[in-house]
């Protein structure tokens, strides 16, 4: 089964009894953060955290995320380097802007596995674009490293660029997620939206999942471990897309012990985005259970 | 076996109604060596307990075994009563803060002992304990001693507990801070079992009274054990139109509420009653009508102790109603589900809600053995730790209700089920909740905290802890 | 090895520690004090935690005033070695790989 990623948790670095509870809410993947949730005084301890957390917490099978402070600031080298060594999953560069952005990650990563053992090129990345120019190179960053698992969309600081605020329709994220979204699908790689940040409006919190379910994005960031079930739930296939993927794939096991070339299914001629499609909705619907 | 007669005294035509709680004590020929009660309804706000016992003290009263229903962190004064000799023996069924410390620290030279809700009730109705004078302090109350639980200055809701004493001491004195006119109807306690009632300035602090209340929990880890124990609820057969149940007032049992709030109004299904300790979340329930009942012993909230004279299906109930074993069927032994919480549980599914990890008494029994021995499924909902301390361990500080009467345990990591209920087992492992077994819980705490050095105790005997029936279920032990 | 100056990490919030540490005027020995809230279950446990992290910066005459929260383990260790870094001067600059090493 690929890996799922409808939900990645911001957990902030600086939290010890929420980086020790992370992985009991079920989020397909862990952002520890040491970027914006942690103040300028606190950088050098949240990571020390994290990389402790990274060495001592069993997460399981979880995907562990670690959004790091930009190369532009004193802390985003150590961070790299304090990660990787602790052993996570994927670096995530804040603010990215261009392909150049994601070269510079990319080789202090390298460095670091192999100073601390690590298999040179396990580390994976990603990247969350936040500003005009960001959205305007995205099809450079998503392209720009083989590490790149996915790029996502920073709406808040992106608004303030554009000189705009978000609405509850989210009418003026629809560039920028469509532009995202082409530029994650033409790299192969995952599209992950922007948080939303009032936890009591679960309401408008599932209307703006459903939107970008629709969209096609893989799923979307989440501050508060209360968003999760609301995305798993948005996110499961119905019955009657489950009964057809399993159609599907029974066909092509079919087809393929009759050494068949072409596949049909009740007439209908079965192509590669019908089998993608209906893998996909076993995975949702398996991880969904 | 009788019940426990309460001495017949007839009316004199005569004002009960008595100037100062000094007259009221030597009218009640209160003596040294006797038994006085109160009731815990004001919780932190109580104002009357240490009053009449300084009262008491003044009077040169001495050696007095005292059977409040629970006590709490305000009643600190009684340390220095314990000292002086005034209180000899404690019966109750809690205690927390300093004074808690300093039983758990063998100063008194009686054990206390402590009962649940119901045993209380059984162990009076008994006459294990005979109460020669009961103060309780009510709300709102008639000059003949009509009392109920809402005044214009407090108010507690129900008066459950009190209920109890009033019925069975052989003195009963009043107390209130909101006398009214004749009749105060209708009444908790009645005319007709009051000797005396003093008017007082204040009875209690509002504020402290509503320290029962707890707000609807934010806690994310709390919400997830609330979902799991509601979707084990659902998952039961006993989960069908006309089911019953309680929960408690914590953050997690008190949210089980809403989330089977939630499942009720998608399967159409509605509960015959709810018992408890009632808060805001169960009458919001009554009056949308997915309760049809709701019994009261003791109103945790507000707007529940409004709902009890405004709402014609709440009742309010006494502790012996509630939860007494010793009658023909008390209300607890019609719940389906009961939903509590436990410091620690262990491998044996012995709960404790009475002692820290460390060993000092810092809780309550209340209704927690009473409602796991007479619902159909009980079902303790806790974190595997709470900050360093894992919960579910290998064996408990003290024991407060017997494993043999809990079936499930809902933690944030996985849920526990009882193996001798092979029911259970076979409904649950149908749904895709996560099922553990006790044991693997209790490691997976001890690998998260670490291994906890043992805690010594003495020989020394601080608390007896009685079970509903009246047996001794566990010692705790001075601290070493 | 001397700390460059009194330091200090972690904040007194449930499930975490605060470390405060200061040179030890009168000697080369290493003093821990330790206020906890699981004292009793694990207070001897997190004094040997302490004592090793400061040992393998080789500090000497170091004290260690600690208030506990109920911390785990690895809380504990992040915060001894963050205020070790910054007593040391080294917060951004240390060598992780004196970190790594265990």
């Amino acid at each position: 089964m690929s890996r799922l990623r409808r939900t990645m948790l911001y957990v902030p670095g600086s939290n010890p009894g929420m980086l020790a509870d992370a992985v009991i809410y079920g989020a397909d993947s862990i952002m520890f953060d040491l970027e914006d949730a942690i103040s300028l005084r606190e950088k050098d301890t949240a990571r020390m955290l994290v990389y402790r957390a990274l060495q001592t917490v069993d997460f399981g099978t979880t995907e562990l995320v670690c959004r790091i402070n930009g190369l532009d600031t004193p802390f985003g080298e150590k961070d790299i380097e304090a990660v990787v060594a602790g052993g996570i999953h994927v670096v995530r560069l804040p603010k990215t802007e261009t392909a150049d952005d994601i070269h510079q990650v990319e080789a202090l990563i390298a460095k670091a596995e192999a100073k601390y053992g690590r298999v040179v090129g396990s580390t994976r990345m990603m990247a969350a674009i936040e500003s005009a120019l960001g959205i305007m190179n995205a099809y450079e960053i998503a392209h720009a490293s083989e590490r790149l698992i996915g790029i996502a969309l920073g709406a808040e600081d992106y608004v303030t660029n554009l000189k705009t605020k978000r609405s509850p329709g989210g009418i003026e994220l629809l560039y920028a997620r469509s532009q995202l979204l082409n530029a994650a699908r033409s790299a192969g790689i995952a599209a992950l939206d922007t948080v939303y940040s009032d936890m009591d409006n679960m309401e408008g919190f599932a209307d703006e999942v459903s939107l970008i379910k629709q969209l096609g994005f893989d799923g979307k960031s989440v501050i508060n471990p209360r968003q999760i079930p609301v995305v798993h739930r948005l996110f499961k296939p119905t019955d009657q897309e489950i009964a057809h993927a399993k159609d599907v794939v029974k066909a092509i096991e079919e087809a393929e012990a009759k050494g068949l070339g072409v596949i049909s299914l009740k007439g209908k001629m079965i192509d590669k985005p019908i089998v993608e499609r209906a893998l996909r909705i076993i995975d949702l619907s398996k991880a969904s259970e | 076996m009788r019940k426990h007669g309460k001495q017949i005294k007839i009316y004199d035509n005569k004002s009960k109604m008595v100037p100062s709680l000094e007259e009221a004590i030597r009218k009640s020929g209160l003596k040294s060596g006797m038994t006085i009660s109160f009731h815990h309804h004001f919780r932190e706000g109580d104002y009357t307990t240490n009053l009449v016992l300084k009262h008491i003290a003044a009077l040169g009263i001495k050696d007095l075994t005292i059977i409040p229903s629970s006590l709490g962190k305000v009643h600190e004064p009684l340390i220095e009563l314990i000292q002086t000799g005034v209180v000899k023996e404690i019966h109750t069924s809690g205690m927390r803060g300093k004074l808690a410390e300093f039983i758990s620290e063998g100063h008194m030279e009686k054990p206390i002992i402590i009962r649940s809700h119901g045993g209380r009730a059984r162990a009076i109705e008994a006459g294990e304990v005979k109460i020669d004078v009961a103060f309780l302090a009510v709300p709102r109350c008639d000059k003949m001693g009509n009392a109920s639980g809402n005044g214009s200055n407090t108010t507690c809701g129900s008066l459950g507990y009190a209920m109890v004493d009033a019925e069975y001491a052989d003195t009963v004195i009043l107390m209130t801070d909101d006398l009214c006119e004749y009749p105060n109807m209708p009444a908790s306690i009645k005319q007709q079992q009051v000797d005396f009632v003093v008017k007082l300035d204040e009875i209690g602090d509002p504020e402290g009274i509503a320290s029962g209340a707890t707000r609807y929990t934010k806690n994310p880890k709390e919400l997830k054990i609330a979902e799991y124990a509601s979707r084990v609820i659902t998952a039961l057969p006993e989960y069908k139109e006309g089911f019953s149940f309680q929960t408690g007032s914590g953050g997690a049992s008190l949210a089980v509420t809403r989330y089977l709030r939630e499942a009720m109004i998608k399967d159409d299904i509605k509960a015959g009653f709810a018992l408890g300790g009632i808060t805001e979340p169960m009458v919001d329930l009554l009056e949308e009508g997915y309760v049809k009942h709701l019994f009261d012993v003791q109103s945790f909230d507000l707007i529940a102790a409004a709902s009890i004279s405004k709402n014609a299906n709440h009742h309010e109930i006494s502790a012996s109603e509630y939860a007494n074993p010793s009658n023909l069927g008390c209300i607890a032994s019609g719940l389906d589900f009961v939903i509590l919480s436990a410091l620690e549980i262990d491998k044996a599914f012995n709960v404790n809600v009475m002692t820290g990890s460390d060993g000092v008494i810092m809780g309550a029994s209340g209704g927690h053995c009473d409602t796991a021995q007479a619902a159909k499924n009980t079902i303790i909902v806790a974190p595997l730790y709470r900050g360093r301390l894992a919960t579910v361990i290998e064996q408990v500080t003290s024991i407060i209700t017997p494993g043999n009467t809990v079936d499930v345990l809902v933690t944030e990591r996985g849920i526990a089920i009882n193996p001798q209920r092979k029911d259970l087992v076979e409904h649950l492992s149908k749904t895709n909740l996560p099922i553990v077994s006790i044991e693997a819980l209790v490691e997976q705490a001890e690998q998260i905290v670490g291994k906890a050095a043992p805690i010594s105790f003495e020989e020394q005997v601080v608390a007896i802890i009685e079970y509903r029936d009246g047996s001794v279920v566990d010692r705790i032990y001075k601290r070493g | 090895m001397k700390l460059k100056k009194e330091a200090s990490a972690g904040t007194m919030d449930s499930c975490d520690i605060n470390i405060r540490l200061d040179n030890n005027l009168m000697s080369n020995t290493n003093e821990i004090h330790l206020k906890s809230v699981v004292e009793k279950q694990y207070g001897e446990h997190i004094k040997n935690l302490i004592s090793q992290v400061i040992d393998k910066y080789e500090l000497e005459g170091v004290v260690v005033n600690a208030v506990d929260r109920g911390a785990l383990d690895c809380t504990i260790k992040a915060r001894v070695e963050s205020a070790i870094q910054r007593g040391l001067d080294q917060e951004h600059t240390l060598e992780w790989s004196v970190v790594h090493h265990e």
